[in-house]
C-alpha cells in the first residue's frame, strides 16, 4: 500500500509536444492518499487511460515524475511496481483452475505452498469463488472470470495499488450491484489504494471517495462525489455528472440576482461583476414547479424512469430538464419553474465563480 | 419480393458439380472397379472380391512403405510445429521488419513442388551443388544418392525449409490476436517467459496449432513430388514413401489391381485421421468460447 | 405492417434456445426486449429478421406467412452493438447504400441521405470515412443507414452498449424521436431497465429463451406478472424476502408482523415471496403506515445526490436507494420502512398474487 504522487506530470504521444494541445495529458500535480479509493472519470479520449497506464508503468510520461510513497518509479517497469490490475475484459489463465489462477502471482514470488494455500482460500472465500475453486477457468461465466482477475490482484498482501480499467464492462446490470458491493467491502477490509477508471458516472461516484474528473487531458475537478454533484468547478463536470446533467443557462449576473431573458432569478450568494460568458447552473433535482413564481415554462415531454420522472421543458427560451420524485402531481396550472437559490452555481467562461454567502 | 429462397444460385454451381464428377468421382469409381477385379488386358475383367485388399494388407513391401511414411510424417511434425512456433514468437510484431519477415516467410510457400525438389536436388549434389561441395570441403561424408541416412536428412531439411513458414505464419496470426492485456497481466503477476508461453500463448494457439498439424499431416503423408525429384525413392527403397511406392506399383509394374486396392486404403487412412482431427477440433471449440 | 410470432421456437443442437413465443408487434410501435446476456434477445431478433428459421411456429407479416422467407426478401433493417459500417465508403455513401441497392434515382437518394443525416446530426461529416469518426458518430451512421432504408421492421440489438455513458444518454433521448418520425416497427434489445423505461412503448422481459411478460413498458414495470419479470426489470435489483400470510396479518422472516388490507386481504393463507424496489425503502419512519424491518448495513455507496444502501436482511441481500447523502455507519443494524402500497406478493410458483395500491 502506498501514497501515489504525480509531480508535474504530463504526457504527449509522438513528438515532443511544444504546444499545450499536443499533450494527451496536461501538466498535473496530485497526491493520492495511501488506502484511498479514487476514480478517474471522463469520456473516451479524455486521457484517463493514459494516466492509468502511466501509473501502471505501461507508458513512461514525457514529463514529470510518479512516486509511490517517496520512491520515484517513473522509469520502473510494470512488474517491479508491485501493483495489481483488473482489465476491461476478464484476463484469466484459461487452462489453469481457479485455485491455480489465484496462486499464480504468489507462486511466481516464491511463497511456500502452505502460505499460498491459506491466502488463496481466504481470498476465494471473500469473493465467493469457493464453489468453483478446482474448476478450469475457461468454462466460467464472464463475471466469475472477472472475479478471478480481481482475486489475483487481492491475493498479494502488499500491493502498492490496485488499478481497475472499466472492470464492469462485460457484467450484466444485476451482477454489477453484487460486484460493486464486494469491491467496497474488500476495500474496507484490506485498505488497498484503489484507482478505478471509468466513463460511467454511477460506477465512479459509488466506488470512490475522491473522483478525478478529466476533460480533454486536464483534471477539471478532483473531489468527493458530493462536491462534484453540488459544486461542479467546471460546466463540463456539471454536464457530465448527474443524469440528466446540470441545466446551464446563459445569464447576466448582477450582485445576488441573475437575469435570464429579462427575468430575475435570485441567487444564494453575492457576486462581483464578471467578465466573459456568464452562465448559471442548476441541477434538475433543484427545480420546482409553481403556478406563478419564477420563469414561465412550456413542458415538452415527460419521461418516466421508474423512481422519478424527468420533465423536458423550455424555460425562457432555454431547454431544461426537471427531475420529479415518483408520484409527484403535475397539473396544468404549473406554468412556472423556480430554482433553489442556494443550489445555483455561477460560471464565467465555464469555470465556477465562488460567491459571497450572506 | 420472392416468396421462397432464391434457388438460382444452385444453377451456377451445376457446372462445377459436373466437372467434379468427371475429375474426381468417375476416376475414383474406376479405381474402385480395378480394386475388386482382375484383368489380363483387353479390357476383360474378372471378379476378385477382397483379394487385392487381403494381399495388400499382408504385403511386407506395403508395411515397410507405411513405416517409412509414418516415420517421415512424425519427423516433419516434431520438427516443423515447434520450430514454427519458435519462429512466430520471435518475429517482429509490427513495423517495417514485420512486413519483410512476412514476405520472406511466404516465399518458399509460393514455389511449385517440383521446382523445390529440383532446387534441392541441385543444391545438394556433391559434384556441382553448393551444399554438397561445402560439406565435401569440410570433410563431411555426405552423399544423398548413396547413403540412406543422408537421403532422409536431405528430404526432411527440404520439407522443413519448404513448409515451416506455413506453421509459423498461422501461429503468428494466432499470436497477434491475443489482447495486450494478457501480457500486461502476466508482467504484473511476475510470470517468466516460459509461463507466458505455457499459460497464455499456447492455450490461445491451440486452435490454430491443430489446423497447422492437420495441414502438415495431410501434406507430408501424401508427399510425392519432392522425394521423387530428389531421390526417386532411393537409395534402394530407403525413401520410397507410400505414394512413390503406389506409383511404382501402378505405372512401373502395371499391377493395377493391387495398386487400386492400395490407393483406396491409403485414401481411407487419411480420411480417418482427418476425421479424428476434425472431431477433436469441434470438441475443443465450445470450451474456447467466451 | 404488423409482425406476428405464432408459437415460434428455435432448437439448436437439441437445446431449446427460444421457447414457443407468441408476440404481436403492431405498426408504429416501439418494442423493447429486456433481459440479461444470453436470455435470447439476439436469437429472437434473428428469427424476426429472417436470419434464422424457426424450428416450429409461424412468422406472419401483415397477414402473409413469411416464416421461410430469407432476410433479403423481408423488409427489415438492423443495427448492432458493434459499429458496423462500410469502412471504405464515406458516410454519405454508407447512408446511400441501401437506397442504391433499391435502384432509386440520384435525386431521391440525395434528398433522403441529407434529410436522414440532418436528423442524426451527421451533416458535417458526410464526406468522411466512418473509422475517422468517434464511436457515437459511427453508431449514428449505422442508425442512419437503417433508418434511410425506410424498412417496416427496424431491429436494434443493444445499439448503445459500446458507447460512453453520456453519449448513451444523448442517443437514448433521440431514438424515440427518430422512431416516431419513421412509423416502422422498432424492436430494441437491451440489458438495462432504465433504457427500457426511457424508450417507452412496449416491453417484453426475456429470461432463458422465454418471454416472461409483454405489455406497455410502464405497466410491465409497475405490475410485473412474475417474480422473474420483476427481477429483470429492476435496477437496482428487486428486494425479495419470504413471508407468511395468516388471516389478516403478514409475517416476515425476522418475526415482524403487519396487518394486511386491500388486495392482500383477499389472498389465501400460506407462504409468499414479498418484493419491493430499492427506491421504495425508507430509512426514516414515513407518515403513512409502513412495515418496519431491521437490517444490517453491509456497505454504502453515495453518488452525490443519492445513497445506495447495501443491506442484509435474514438470508437476503437488499439494496436501498434513498435521496440525499446519508452517512450511516457500516456494519451496524439499521431500521428501514417499506410501505405496503409498494409491496408485491408472489406465490411460490413465482406468479404475482397481489400488488400494493401504489403500484398501478
Amino acid at each position: 500500500m502506498a501514497q501515489i504522487t504525480l509531480s508535474n506530470l504530463a504526457h504527449s504521444y509522438g513528438s515532443n509536444g511544444l504546444h499545450e494541445e499536443d499533450f494527451a495529458l496536461k501538466a498535473m500535480n496530485h497526491v493520492w492518499q495511501d488506502g484511498g479509493s479514487y476514480a478517474l472519470l471522463g469520456p473516451s479520449g479524455c486521457g484517463k487511460t493514459t494516466l492509468l497506464n502511466i501509473i501502471s508503468g505501461l507508458v513512461t510520461p514525457s514529463q514529470g515524475r510518479v512516486l509511490f510513497d517517496d520512491i520515484d518509479v517513473t522509469h520502473v517497469p510494470t512488474e517491479k511496481r508491485n501493483i495489481a490490475q483488473v482489465f476491461q475484459f476478464p484476463v484469466v489463465y484459461d487452462t489453469l483452475t481457479v485455485r491455480e489462477n489465484l496462486a499464480f502471482p504468489l507462486k511466481n514470488r516464491g511463497l511456500t505452498a502452505s502460505a499460498i494455500d491459506a491466502r488463496v482460500v481466504l481470498i476465494a472465500e471473500m469473493i465467493g469463488l469457493m464453489a468453483t475453486l478446482d474448476t478450469q477457468a475457461r468454462g466460467l461465466t464472464p463475471d466469475a472470470k472477472q472475479k478471478i482477475s480481481l482475486g489475483r490482484g487481492l491475493v498479494r498482501e502488499s500491493v502498492n495499488a490496485i488499478l481497475f480499467d472499466e472492470p464492469l464492462t462485460v457484467i450484466d446490470p444485476l451482477l454489477k450491484w453484487e460486484l460493486r458491493a464486494q469491491l467496497k467491502a474488500l476495500h474496507r477490509q484490506f485498505g488497498h489504494t484503489m484507482i478505478y477508471v471509468t466513463h460511467d458516472q454511477t460506477e465512479a461516484l459509488t466506488f470512490a471517495e475522491q473522483v478525478v474528473m478529466l476533460h480533454e487531458g486536464r483534471v477539471v475537478q478532483m473531489g468527493t462525489p458530493e462536491a462534484l454533484f453540488e459544486t461542479p468547478e467546471h460546466t463540463f463536470v456539471g454536464h457530465f455528472i448527474g443524469s440528466p446533467g446540470m441545466n446551464l443557462l446563459d445569464a447576466e449576473i448582477a450582485d445576488n440576482h441573475a437575469l435570464i431573458a429579462g427575468y430575475s432569478v435570485p441567487l444564494g450568494a453575492r457576486y462581483a461583476t464578471l467578465a466573459g460568458r456568464t452562465q448559471i447552473g442548476i441541477r434538475p433535482e433543484y427545480i420546482e414547479f409553481s403556478a406563478d413564481k419564477g420563469l414561465p415554462v412550456q413542458i415538452q415531454r415527460i419521461d418516466d424512469v421508474g423512481h422519478r420522472r424527468i420533465v423536458r421543458a423550455e424555460a425562457a427560451g432555454c431547454a431544461i430538464a426537471v427531475s420529479l420524485a415518483e408520484g409527484t402531481a403535475l397539473d396544468a396550472t404549473m406554468t412556472h419553474v423556480q430554482f433553489v437559490p442556494e443550489k445555483i452555481n455561477v460560471y464565467a467562461d465555464d469555470w465556477r465563480v465562488q460567491g459571497k454567502v450572506v | 419480393m420472392g416468396k421462397r429462397q432464391n434457388n438460382t444460385a444452385w444453377l451456377l454451381v451445376l457446372p462445377v458439380l459436373i466437372l467434379v464428377a468427371f475429375s474426381a468421382v468417375i476416376p475414383l469409381m474406376t479405381v474402385v472397379n480395378y480394386a475388386f477385379n482382375d484383368t489380363f488386358g483387353n479390357n476383360q475383367f474378372f471378379w476378385n472380391g477382397w483379394g487385392w485388399f487381403e494381399e495388400m494388407v499382408r504385403s511386407e513391401r506395403l508395411h515397410a512403405a507405411l513405416g517409412r511414411q509414418v516415420l517421415f510424417t512424425g519427423c516433419i511434425l516434431i520438427i516443423e510445429v515447434p520450430l514454427g512456433i519458435v519462429v512466430a514468437l520471435n518475429m517482429p510484431k509490427k513495423g517495417f521488419w514485420a512486413s519483410v519477415c512476412l514476405v520472406l516467410m511466404a516465399l518458399p510457400l509460393l514455389i511449385p513442388f517440383n521446382v523445390v525438389g529440383t532446387i534441392w536436388q541441385i543444391f545438394c549434389r556433391v559434384d556441382i551443388g553448393l551444399l554438397g561441395r561445402a560439406t565435401a570441403a569440410l570433410g563431411i561424408d555426405y552423399n544423398y544418392t548413396n547413403d540412406p541416412f543422408d537421403a532422409w536428412v536431405t528430404l526432411i531439411v527440404m520439407d522443413v525449409w519448404h513448409w515451416t513458414s506455413l506453421v509459423a505464419l498461422l501461429c503468428y496470426a494466432g499470436l497477434r490476436s491475443i489482447p495486450e492485456a494478457y501480457y500486461q497481466a502476466a508482467r504484473i503477476d511476475q510470470a517468466n517467459r516460459w509461463d507466458v508461453f505455457r499459460y497464455i500463448e499456447l492455450p490461445k494457439l491451440s486452435g490454430v496449432l491443430l489446423i497447422a498439424v492437420l495441414l502438415r499431416f495431410i501434406d507430408s503423408f501424401m508427399i510425392y513430388t519432392e522425394p521423387f525429384v530428389v531421390t526417386g525413392g532411393g537409395p534402394g527403397n530407403s525413401t520410397t514413401f507410400l505414394s512413390i511406392d503406389l506409383v511404382k506399383m501402378a505405372i512401373g509394374q502395371f499391377d493395377l489391381g493391387p495398386a487400386a486396392a492400395f490407393s483406396l486404403m491409403y485414401f481411407l487412412i487419411i480420411l480417418l485421421i482427418s476425421w479424428v482431427f476434425y472431431t477433436v477440433m469441434i470438441t475443443i471449440d465450445p470450451q474456447e468460447g467466451r | 405492417m404488423s409482425l406476428e410470432l405464432q408459437g415460434v421456437a428455435r432448437v439448436v443442437d437439441g437445446q431449446m434456445h427460444i421457447k414457443p413465443t407468441h408476440l404481436v408487434l403492431e405498426k408504429g410501435t416501439m418494442n423493447v426486449l429486456l433481459g440479461p446476456t444470453s436470455a435470447g434477445k439476439t436469437s429472437l431478433m434473428r428469427l424476426m429478421a429472417g436470419l434464422d428459421t424457426p424450428s416450429q411456429g409461424r412468422i406472419v407479416s401483415s397477414g402473409t406467412d413469411v416464416t421461410t422467407w430469407p432476410v433479403q426478401a423481408r423488409d427489415v433493417a438492423m443495427v448492432y452493438q458493434e459499429f458496423i459500417n462500410y469502412p471504405a465508403m464515406t458516410v454519405y455513401d454508407n447512408i446511400a447504400s441501401p437506397l442504391r441497392l433499391k435502384k432509386q434515382s440520384k435525386g431521391d437518394i440525395d434528398r433522403a441521405v441529407r434529410a436522414t443525416a440532418e436528423m442524426l446530426q451527421l451533416s458535417s461529416v458526410l464526406q468522411r470515412k466512418p473509422l475517422s469518426l468517434s464511436g457515437g458518430q459511427q453508431q449514428r451512421c449505422a442508425l442512419a443507414r437503417a433508418l434511410v432504408k425506410n424498412a417496416g421492421l427496424v431491429l436494434l440489438d443493444e445499439p448503445l452498449a459500446n458507447l460512453d455513458y453520456k453519449l448513451r444518454e444523448e442517443l437514448r433521448a433521440e431514438i424515440p424521436r427518430l422512431f416516431e418520425a419513421s412509423g416502422a416497427i422498432f424492436v430494441y434489445a437491451t440489458t438495462e431497465p432504465e433504457e427500457a423505461l426511457l424508450l417507452g412503448g412496449n416491453t417484453a422481459t426475456l429470461w432463458q429463451g422465454e418471454v416472461a411478460q409483454y405489455g406497455p413498458t410502464a405497466s410491465v414495470f409497475r405490475r410485473p406478472s412474475t417474480l422473474v419479470s420483476a427481477e429483470i426489470f429492476s435496477d437496482p435489483p428487486m428486494n425479495v424476502t419470504p413471508c407468511t400470510k395468516r388471516g389478516d396479518s403478514l409475517r416476515f422472516e425476522d418475526g415482524t408482523t403487519t396487518g394486511v388490507w386491500g388486495d392482500f386481504a383477499a389472498l389465501d393463507d400460506g407462504h409468499y415471496n414479498a418484493g419491493f424496489r430499492a427506491h421504495h425503502l425508507a430509512v426514516s419512519s414515513p407518515a403513512a403506515p409502513a412495515i418496519h424491518l431491521r437490517c444490517t448495513l453491509t456497505s454504502r455507496e453515495m453518488t452525490g445526490s443519492q445513497t445506495f444502501l447495501h443491506l442484509s436482511y435474514a438470508e437476503q441481500r437488499w439494496v436501498g436507494l434513498v435521496q440525499g447523502v446519508h452517512d450511516i455507519a457500516v456494519g451496524h443494524p439499521i431500521d428501514v420502512w417499506v410501505s405496503p402500497a409498494h409491496l408485491y406478493l408472489f406465490d411460490l410458483a413465482g406468479r404475482l398474487a397481489a400488488a400494493g395500491s401504489g403500484t398501478s
